[in-house]
């Protein structure tokens, strides 16, 4: 029994030793490991950030800009939301942004921001991103970073097979969801079958300014049509669309449109019916759509209805739809580098489907159909399957890709990012996310050049990643360093809103072309004042203008009389400032909108209808220099049959 | 002597590129202006390094009551300097002319530099002087008033040359292109005097 003991307490030690050593050693290269880490991600002060990331801001409908591999937040453009931070959707000349078919709509949930592309790589000149809810497409300008363009997509519902553009910007391309009736119509909802149709609309983006007009819009069959992405390099000319629900219902969608094996991946051949469309092709029909356009001379948007759009049937242009079998309900559609493979990350699927465009045109060339689909081909699965990744984890909803031929694919019920390779479809690597991913970014994404080195994967649960912040909390994303065989978690960051997708690239082309400031010489705001001078009150009737301007550090003019109750009052604010990054804001006392913030050498607009008789102080809200303080002024209210006479001033001269 | 005059000649021709490059430079860097703001002084007028760089001087100059940068025609200098630097130009280039063909000996190459330098120290003094007045000169509404430790109200002369911190900038005074290139074809009109010289030094104990 001793000797037991004493063998025991030997074993014991041995035992203790070992993992004394382990873990001394353990800690030390952990440590080694995570500053090694910290490395990677520091950007020190005053230095840049390699690659902007610009993040969806989902239900919060705008657009944030971040840089890495910081993770540091730069800024939120405003898209579909209104933005009280600086006017927008507040101010006269962006109220017209946010106009739709249905009127004023303050609120948009975006998803896709898409980055415009030549000869198939980025060119980071515009930014396109969708909005899901009212469908719609936006144009951020990358030299200001700013919204310029809106445009509603008519026919359509649940716009988020949406933003993605062609390899030389020649479409930014916006599907369905949600299948609606076409024209919409009153009828009985479990009619859907056969009646209802989704539409994929081609708006094709002018090369020079980028202005966008819908060219056409392909009225497919009832199916909800989820992710797309071109065809680029030998596939270029189609683009590609998942689609779930073939079973056409329209009521409890998580049993009843999860019946089928297979849904269908649509091959649209847009070069074909671009063509057809050229040659007179198509139909015109009745439609009711805002176009929306910023100017960024007149510093004002113009909001106009479109009356007509063009549909195409896909029966009338031969060979220019196909549908390729893909299993359970497929949600990201996503091509690689090359332009051959087309992978459909069916989320209820256990495997990864990857179709060959090869094999596909191979397909259409023999003829070999298994059957149509409202007389649109269905090609068959074995003829167009290039290779399936095996039981690579639960829930895959995208792709992306790297500049070595590897594939990154998130996994959403098994929260984690899998790497595989092209071609031989192994399993190279996985790597946990914190929690639930959705999209991943890597900079340089839906191009033929991605730019590789990082990986950042948005995810849909937060919980415990940050301090806790009560009930409602930002969404998490996580940096990944894509360099090694093996992928190594880098870096936490708190995105803003509910981010879906992002677009990613290089910094220094953008870098280059950013604005500092809008000149005042080239300001054609119709109620702009270009000098201390040039600045006036006016009355028409009710409408009071005042032509107002800012500069370090006063309003001129800087006290108002003779406005009354019942008043429409106009503050035209322009700032002279032609300096970087000397903004001017502008409030008054009581009034029912949100501030401006102008930047040097622009015109807001801001209207405010008095309710109170008296004297209301109004100030500039951005601490703009030493004196910002004194840079105030006063209104003076008075009551309606009032015989107070208009004048203004600034200083001394009344 | 023909080399000689011929260095005169392209001495005095350097001082055409006053014409077209600064002679002079003031920039001025502060926190809040990573990029420095900058002032180019031209024999004919004072331009911003940047498109809006005068504006925006002058923007901030008001707090302190400073005037605002003078324009061509509010500075008598500026028509002035182009004729006088015209002129020395087709002085230097006859003088050389001259010495090339014989008609001159290397003392008016001298004399050239003499005078040349004479005129530029006036210029610099009437320079420095404007400084002095654009520095100390302030409206005595300014909206910022600074005052040395002994009271009396702080200048903001900018430096002739060199550094100097007024307040939260940075101001760096030093000679542009035009300047360098006058000073080089000045240097070349001495250099020829002393070839001349030399030249003739060495030919006399031969005679």
């Amino acid at each position: 029994m001793k000797q037991i003991f004493k063998i025991s307490t030997v074993f014991l030690m041995i035992a203790l030793a070992f993992a004394s050593c382990n873990n001394g050693k353990s800690s030390k290269s952990n440590s080694a490991l995570s500053s090694n880490v910290a490395e990677k991600v520091y950007v020190a002060p005053g230095e840049y950030d390699e690659f902007y990331a610009f993040i969806s801001g989902g239900y919060s409908g705008n657009l944030t800009v971040y840089g890495l591999p910081s993770g540091r937040m730069f800024k939120e453009i405003p898209v579909f939301s209104q933005f009280p931070t600086n006017g927008y959707g507040y101010s006269e000349e962006t109220i017209p942004m946010l106009n739709t078919s249905h009127g004023f709509i303050p609120w948009g949930d975006a998803h896709h921001p898409d980055i415009s592309q030549t000869n198939g790589e980025l060119d980071g000149r515009f930014i396109f991103m969708n909005e899901n809810n009212t469908p719609r497409i936006a144009k951020i300008d990358l030299t200001t970073f700013e919204t310029t363009e809106i445009i509603e997509v008519p026919n359509s519902a649940g716009n988020h097979s949406s933003s993605f553009v062609t390899e030389n910007t020649e479409y930014v391309v916006a599907g369905t969801r949600f299948s609606v009736p076409i024209p919409q119509r009153d009828m009985p909802i479990n009619e859907y079958k056969g009646n209802f149709q989704g539409a994929l609309s081609f708006i094709a983006v002018e090369p020079e300014h980028g202005g966008m007009e819908i060219k056409f819009q392909v009225l497919m069959p009832g199916f909800n049509y989820d992710l797309s992405h071109p065809g680029r390099g030998k596939s270029h000319g189609w683009f590609f669309f998942t689609t779930y629900n073939t079973e056409e219902a329209n009521s409890l969608l998580e049993v009843n449109a999860s019946q089928n094996d297979k849904d269908f991946i649509a091959a649209v051949n847009w070069k074909k019916i671009e063509d057809y469309v050229n040659n007179g092709g198509g139909t015109m029909m009745p439609a009711e759509y805002a176009h929306n356009v910023y100017d960024e001379t007149t510093h004002k948007a113009t909001s106009t209805i479109i009356k007509e759009v063009r549909v195409i049937n896909p029966s009338e242009v031969p060979g220019a739809v196909y549908f390729l079998p893909t299993p359970k309900s497929p949600h990201g559609c996503d091509v690689d580098p090359t332009g051959e493979y087309i992978v459909g990350n069916g989320k209820l699927s256990a495997n990864l489907t990857v179709h060959s465009f090869t094999k596909m045109l191979a397909a259409i060339e023999g003829k070999k159909f298994d059957g149509e689909a409202y007389g649109i081909p269905i090609l068959k699965f074995e003829d167009v399957l290039a290779g399936s990744v095996e039981q690579p984890g639960l829930g895959p909803l995208h792709t992306e890709f790297d500049d070595k031929g590897n594939a990154y694919t998130t996994f959403f019920i098994s929260s984690e990012v899998v790497k595989w390779k092209l071609g031989t479809w192994e399993v190279i690597d996985r790597k946990p996310t914190y929690y639930s991913v959705g999209h991943l970014t890597i900079p340089g994404g839906n191009s033929r050049k991605p730019q590789g080195k990082y990986m950042f994967a948005m995810n849909k649960i937060t919980k415990d990643r940050y301090l806790p912040t009560g009930p409602e909390m930002e969404h998490s994303a996580q940096l990944y360093d894509i360099t090694g065989d093996k992928m190594e978690l880098l870096l936490d960051f708190p995105t803003h809103g509910e981010p879906h997708y992002a677009a990613a690239m290089r910094a220094d082309i953008i870098k280059e072309r950013s604005k500092k400031i809008y000149s005042l010489a080239e300001n054609k705001h119709e109620y702009a004042a270009k000098s201390d001078a040039d600045t006036k009150v006016v009355r028409q009737g009710n409408d009071v203008h005042i032509y107002m301007t800012t500069i370090r550090s006063h309003f001129a003019p800087d006290n108002i009389e003779g406005i009354k109750i019942g008043d429409k009052v106009y503050f035209h604010v322009t700032n002279l400032e032609q300096d970087f990054d000397v903004p001017h804001g502008f409030a008054v006392l009581g009034q029912n909108n949100s501030e401006l913030l102008i930047m040097p050498g622009q015109t807001k607009t801001s209207v405010w209808e008095p309710t109170k008789v008296g004297v209301w102080p109004f100030y500039c809200t951005d601490f703009c220099s030493a004196l910002h303080q004194e840079m105030q002024g006063y209104v003076r209210v008075s009551a309606k049959d009032s015989n107070v006479p208009l004048k203004w001033s600034l200083g001394d001269d009344f | 002597m023909k080399k000689t005059s011929i260095i005169m000649i392209i001495g005095s021709l350097l001082l055409l590129g006053l014409f077209k490059f600064p002679l002079w430079n003031i920039m001025l860097g502060a926190p809040q202006y990573p990029d420095p703001l900058g002032m180019n002084i031209y024999i004919n007028g004072i331009q911003g390094v940047s498109e809006f760089d005068i504006q925006n001087i002058d923007g901030l100059n008001h707090y302190i009551g400073m005037k605002t940068i003078p324009k061509p025609e509010e500075m008598w200098e500026f028509s002035l300097f182009p004729k006088v630097i015209l002129g020395m130009v087709v002085l230097g280039v006859a003088i050389g002319i001259l010495g090339f063909f014989g008609k001159v000996n290397y003392w008016f190459f001298l004399g050239w530099f003499l005078l040349m330098s004479v005129l530029g120290i006036l210029g610099m003094y009437d320079f420095n002087n404007w400084l002095i007045d654009y520095g100390s000169n302030l409206d005595p509404h300014a909206i910022i008033k600074v005052t040395n430790p002994d009271g009396t109200p702080m200048s903001y002369k900018p430096p002739l040359l060199g550094f100097q911190k007024l307040l939260n900038f940075d101001v760096t005074s030093l000679p542009h292109i035009g300047g360098y290139l006058m000073f080089l074809g000045m240097s070349l009109t001495l250099f020829a005097f002393w070839l001349g010289r030399r030249g003739t030094l060495r030919k006399k104990p031969m005679n």
